[in-house]
């Protein structure tokens, strides 16, 4: 009997079955989406990260293993990047008389984002490491990585915040917007994919194409915008 | 679907090969969908052509694909520790902040330019 579940043990720990929990998470996830009538949530990526986070605590597995195993799953992050530009494409025309508008509000948003979160943790005592740690947040994982490590903050960490932030776009995004009263489809995508990154824009893309498009297009913009300007008020601010 | 798959990844390496050629400082699959944006504005390929189709079928589980990264934020809640409050209300508050300062700045300045388009979504959930 033991051995049974010694066995069964052994399959989950597995590559496999770190990659079949993923999996399965995910499903459960949209699943509970379509029965709470799309509550905000319950967004498959929260409620994946949630059931294989928790599973692999159970399972005594290391994130380091965890993440080799998935690698998988998330090597397509790549190409469906790339594949952002497709309802951009479709939403082209929706750029005339938009690009002043998007351009400027994406610098005054990364230095809004830059500044607030290091004032605001300053404020609350936080160290200087951590400041820099949340410096960079509001831009894609990858980029946020690269930014925090010559500043002097810590990368991992990074990463965890930038990944974190996305997602509470994707949870709180839309209800928010509404309650700021932006209306503008346009508008709307720019503001969360210039918070929220990729995971901002795939809560956007299942509410409306042109505000997934949008919010594809500040992601891009926005990691360039907050690179840039990063090192500048870094020099104001420490 | 590996058709335009191999097109997807395609304009990733170009991404990839600008990004370290150039040195620049945003990730190669951004560069990717810059070049694959102009190729489909040039091209224009029909409603069902693969990269499209395969493009389409990722994006409908781009969440997916970040689960793994985010399994990551519950291996490190244990490490927040003391610094849970700071980083929880910078974390929150600069999100708003620079959600409403991209917002309205947009709109404010649609309106400013003349071409505002206040398309109102369905009642929020």
């Amino acid at each position: 009997m033991t051995s049974a579940a010694d066995t069964l043990l052994e399959v989950a720990r597995s590559p496999l079955g770190l990659l079949g929990i993923t999996l399965g998470g995910y499903q459960a996830g949209r699943w509970l989406l379509r029965r709470t009538g799309d509550h905000a949530l319950a967004q498959p990526v929260l409620v994946a990260v949630v059931v294989a986070g928790g599973a692999i605590t159970l399972l005594g597995v290391e994130y380091a293993d965890y993440r080799s195993a998935t690698e998988i799953v998330a090597f397509w992050l790549g190409p469906a990047t790339v594949a952002l530009a497709i309802p951009l494409h479709r939403q082209v025309d929706r750029l005339r008389g938009f690009v002043v508008p998007l351009l400027v509000a994406v610098v005054l948003g990364a230095a809004a984002s830059i500044s607030s979160g290091v004032l605001l943790a300053r404020w609350l005592g936080a160290e200087q490491a951590l400041e820099e740690t949340l410096a960079a947040k509001a831009a894609t994982t990858p980029v946020a990585i690269a930014l925090t490590e010559p500043l002097g903050g810590i990368p991992a960490l990074a990463a965890v915040f930038a990944i974190t932030i996305g997602i509470v776009g994707a949870v709180a995004g839309p209800a928010t917007l509404h309650l700021l009263r932006i209306r503008d489809r346009r508008a709307r995508g720019l503001a969360l994919g210039a918070v929220s990154h990729g995971v901002g824009a795939s809560r956007m893309l299942r509410e409306h194409e042109t505000e997934g498009a949008f919010a594809g297009l500040s992601m891009g913009l926005s990691a360039l915008a907050i690179s840039v300007l990063l090192p500048v008020l870094a020099l104001l601010l420490w | 679907m590996i058709l335009g798959l191999t097109w997807l990844v395609a304009f990733q390496l170009l991404g990839e090969v600008t990004v370290r050629l150039l040195d620049l400082p945003v990730p190669g699959p951004v560069v990717g969908m810059l070049y694959l944006l102009v190729f489909l504005r040039l091209r224009r390929p029909a409603a069902g052509a693969p990269v499209l189709r395969a493009g389409d079928g990722l994006l409908r589980h781009l969440q997916l694909f970040f689960v793994p990264a985010g399994v990551g934020v519950v291996a490190y809640l244990g490490v927040l520790g003391d610094d849970w409050l700071p980083i929880t209300v910078a974390m929150l508050g600069s999100w708003l902040v620079a959600l409403a300062v991209v917002g309205w700045t947009a709109v404010g300045l649609e309106r400013l330019l003349g071409e505002p388009r206040d398309d109102q979504p369905r009642t929020a959930r």
